[in-house]
């Protein structure tokens, strides 16, 4: 029983961690690929160089960041039956389809149009090049579109049939598990995550070179973008998080409990704490900081709505409060920070201090990385709050685990955390490498000698014994000449 | 043997697993025998005859377990705990490699180190592999829908054996593959190579061909009874005569044959695991249509596949013809 239970423990912390791990990346390339896409489509239709400039810099920390979003996402499509078993064979009819057009989209994106854009600047036409850039973000969309679905239907699991064995089985509609309840409040509340995580690094990187140049224009107009972004998305990002929220109190009730720290019942009106150790053995909030009624405004729209509590739920059905309480509360509280740095952004243009604001561009650069913790944050609210559950309500975790014993798991467990902080480590520091150099006039595209191929994806080719001249270096007008060819 | 779409769906899988395995087989190749090449030129010119493909070759494996999970859940759900630390070294093994890949051109200073680290990523995941196969054939144990076995039921000599003949035949696509796309000395050593590399595979074969039909019964049956031994007698008779051709054509020094003979002896070792194992998924334990999701499942992804997978084939097969011929002679327009 207790080998049971460590080996469960291992297996889950296993999974929260390579899945936090890779979700760092896509979450970065999903807003980086609509990015560029907006850059090149500004370079097309002004014809402003900086546009071209600013996307081949970011175009290469998209290279990096989508290698390794795919390198870690190779490991995820095999976690669930290694570790994870029972939970593939009961659900796998449902949600393996889901999966299997979420590979299948993001093999046939990178097949077919990432070496185009990654490499194909000055092999095809603009047109045809900027199509690859659109279909690369869309290709991005369409991945997290299908997982989030899987997510969403672990979440709030509808259009199923019990089968023999205990099989999920699919009902007559697959159009009712893939839009399950809570699927398109996850899809628009990540997909808002992904672009504001994306803004926020943009900005951070922007606010760094003004710092060391303020003259420097490429930084400035990447800054000027990143900034408008935040203003723009982070009120409609705190709004699309509550209307999740929400829908979250419609479906699942017990996560809402253990967002907010409601141990106890209030029948009339509860209170939003601000501040509190959860206490899931006492089941109480100690230290609790609270605005009375609040919670139950925001929840019900009505001070005085009754809201029930964790004293409602037997123990056994609990998620653990403490991490979903206060994961809740960090992701909020960045959420607010980045409409903070988005208002003062305002201010700043208005009085024309926007490239010149020291104190701006020092908070700009300490929240660069705020996106990243705000996702895995949101990321652990939604399924330690799923807990005890991997389908909710209908399959419990502990039943999910595939039988194997602790040490195993244990073995592999440290082997990820070994091989992902080497390896990711590496990538990462060459990614801040990339990010320390300024952008400038004339930048460079990802680098490729004349020899080496075109790549179909991630990866630049070394120089071979005699390389030629490197194309990105031509004067613009050869390079017109060689675009279209 | 009815074509039902359980049957389609094993032949899907099959396809991509073999796809893998000969798309992804000769640039893991590559990554085991790079000690043996020279430092500079030699390893540069290896490395970019694969720069190109790796991943879109590796991409397959994901399609393997994706579409694994999805059609056949049960023996997704079986397979992977029982050869749960295989997989695990087979995934970072696979990690290390891609980083590595990554990393060599652009931290020239740590380029000892990259190339430890692919070529060790490389080996460990092509012995995996191999191992994965022998620990199927060899059978699993299973108990109310699930492994049943112990921890180190996937470690014996037989497992053993087909790990280091999955290897030796991935050193031998490589080499293959290098002959087309080398030249000047490399070319010289990618021949000098691939002798070694055709008679360890031929051995490993043979040897694990003569182990497999004492494993189980039905194993036995297949090969040595009528009327399927007519059929199956055939594998066995084919390999000898790619083999011999296969030999002829190192001699000659040809440039395509060797690469195309060395991936039809793959297809019929393909076929041969077929030939025993057809029609269960786990050996006496579970069919394909034990294993299989439902109809519905079937049907919805089949729609998808159907589309995408012919456009995925079409663009590899283009961007191979696109980047065909030498590599480091005239570079690629």
């Amino acid at each position: 029983m207790f080998d049971q239970l460590d080996a469960l423990l291992l297996a889950r912390i296993q999974f929260a961690f390579t899945v936090s791990f890779h979700f760092i990346f896509p979450a970065f390339s999903i807003g980086l690929a609509s990015y560029l896409a907006v850059l090149e489509g500004l370079w097309l239709k002004t014809g402003d160089d900086v546009y071209r400039d600013l996307f081949k810099y970011w175009l290469k920390i998209f290279a990096v960041a989508f290698a390794m979003g795919v390198v870690s996402g190779i490991v995820m499509s095999y976690q669930f039956g290694t570790n994870w078993s029972v939970f593939s064979d009961k659900a796998g009819p449902v949600i393996g389809p889901l999966m299997a057009y979420e590979v299948l989209t993001a093999f046939f994106l990178e097949a077919g149009f990432l070496g185009v854009m990654l490499f194909g600047m000055n092999r095809v036409g603009r047109g045809l090049h900027f199509t690859a850039t659109l279909m690369v973000a869309l290709g991005t969309f369409v991945s997290a579109f299908w997982i989030l679905s899987v997510n969403s239907w672990m979440q709030t699991p509808t259009g199923y049939e019990i089968g023999a064995n205990g099989q999920f089985l699919p009902g007559e509609s697959w159009a009712e598990i893939i839009f399950n309840p809570s699927f398109p409040y996850r899809l628009v509340h990540t997909v808002i995550a992904a672009y504001l995580t994306t803004a926020f690094v943009v900005g951070g990187v922007g606010a760094w070179h003004l710092l060391k140049d303020s003259a420097n224009r490429h930084a400035r107009k990447m800054f000027s973008m990143a900034m408008w972004m935040a203003a723009l998305v982070a009120p409609v990002q705190i709004f699309a998080g509550d209307m999740h929220g929400l829908n979250t109190l419609e479906h699942q009730p017990v996560k809402v409990m253990a967002m907010e720290g409601h141990y106890e019942s209030h029948p009339d009106g509860a209170p939003l704490y601000l501040f509190g150790i959860p206490d899931d053995k006492e089941q109480r909030l100690d230290y609790a900081v609270g605005i009375p009624k609040l919670s139950s405004v925001i929840l019900k729209h009505d001070p005085d709505a009754p809201l029930a509590g964790l004293d409602t739920v037997p123990d056994a059905d609990q998620p653990p409060v403490f991490a979903v309480f206060w994961a809740f509360r960090i992701m909020v509280g960045i959420g607010f920070l980045m409409l903070g740095i988005g208002l003062w952004s305002l201010v700043a243009r208005w009085r024309k201090r926007l490239y010149d604001w020291r104190l701006l561009h020092r908070a700009a650069i300490l929240m660069g990385p705020a996106g990243f913790v705000a996702v895995i944050a949101g990321w652990i609210t939604t399924e330690a709050g799923r807990q005890p559950f991997t389908v909710y309500g209908l399959l419990r975790t502990a039943e999910s685990a595939s039988p194997l014993a602790a040490p195993a798991v244990a073995m592999s467990l440290l082997a990820f955390v070994l091989v992902y902080f080497a390896v990711f480590g590496v990538g990462t520091w060459y990614i801040l490498r990339l990010m320390s150099g300024a952008p400038h006039a004339g930048e460079k595209g990802v680098k490729r000698t004349e020899k080496g191929p075109v790549r179909t994806a991630g990866i630049t080719p070394g120089p071979t014994q005699n390389p030629g001249k490197d194309p990105d270096t031509l004067p613009s007008s050869q390079q017109e000449a060689r675009d279209g060819v | 043997m009815a074509f039902d779409l359980t049957t389609i769906w094993a032949f899907i899988i099959a396809f991509a697993v073999f796809a893998y395995v000969i798309m992804d087989g000769f640039d893991l190749g590559i990554g085991i025998l790079f000690p043996f090449f020279e430092v500079g030129d030699e390893r540069d010119q290896a490395m970019n005859s694969i720069a190109p493909v790796w991943d879109g070759n590796e991409t397959w494996l994901v399609l393997g377990g994706g579409g694994l999970f999805a059609a056949f859940p049960l023996a997704y759900a079986i397979i992977l705990p029982a050869t749960y630390p295989l997989i695990i070294a087979m995934l970072l093994g696979l990690v290390f490699r891609g980083v590595a890949f990554e990393f060599r051109w652009r931290d020239p200073g740590h380029r000892a180190f990259w190339d430890f680290a692919f070529t060790a990523g490389s080996l460990v995941a092509a012995l995996a592999q191999g191992m994965v196969l022998g620990a199927l054939l060899q059978g699993i144990e299973v108990a109310d829908r699930a492994y049943a076995g112990s921890w180190f039921d996937w470690l014996t000599p037989y497992t053993l054996l087909t790990g280091l003949g999955v290897v030796a035949g991935y050193a031998l696509l490589g080499a293959t593959w290098l002959i087309i796309k080398v030249e000047g000395r490399a070319l010289d050593h990618a021949y000098r190579i691939a002798r070694p590399a055709f008679v360890a595979t031929l051995i490993l074969l043979g040897a694990v061909s003569l182990y497999t039909p004492f494993l189980e019964g039905q194993y036995w049956q297949r090969w040595f009874t009528m009327p399927s031994f007519l059929f199956a007698s055939q594998v066995p008779l084919l390999t000898a005569i790619l083999a011999y051709a296969l030999m002829r054509a190192l001699a000659k020094r040809r440039t395509y044959a060797p690469f195309l003979l060395a991936l039809g002896l793959f297809l019929l070792g393909m076929i041969g695991l077929g030939v025993s194992m057809w029609p269960y998924v786990v050996p006496d334990q579970v069919t394909i249509w034990d294993a299989a999701a439902p109809e519905r499942s079937q049907v919805f992804m089949l729609v998808g596949t159907a589309i995408i997978l012919p456009v995925i084939l079409a663009y590899t097969g283009w961007a191979y013809w696109v980047f065909r011929g030498k590599v480091g002679s005239e570079g690629y327009h």
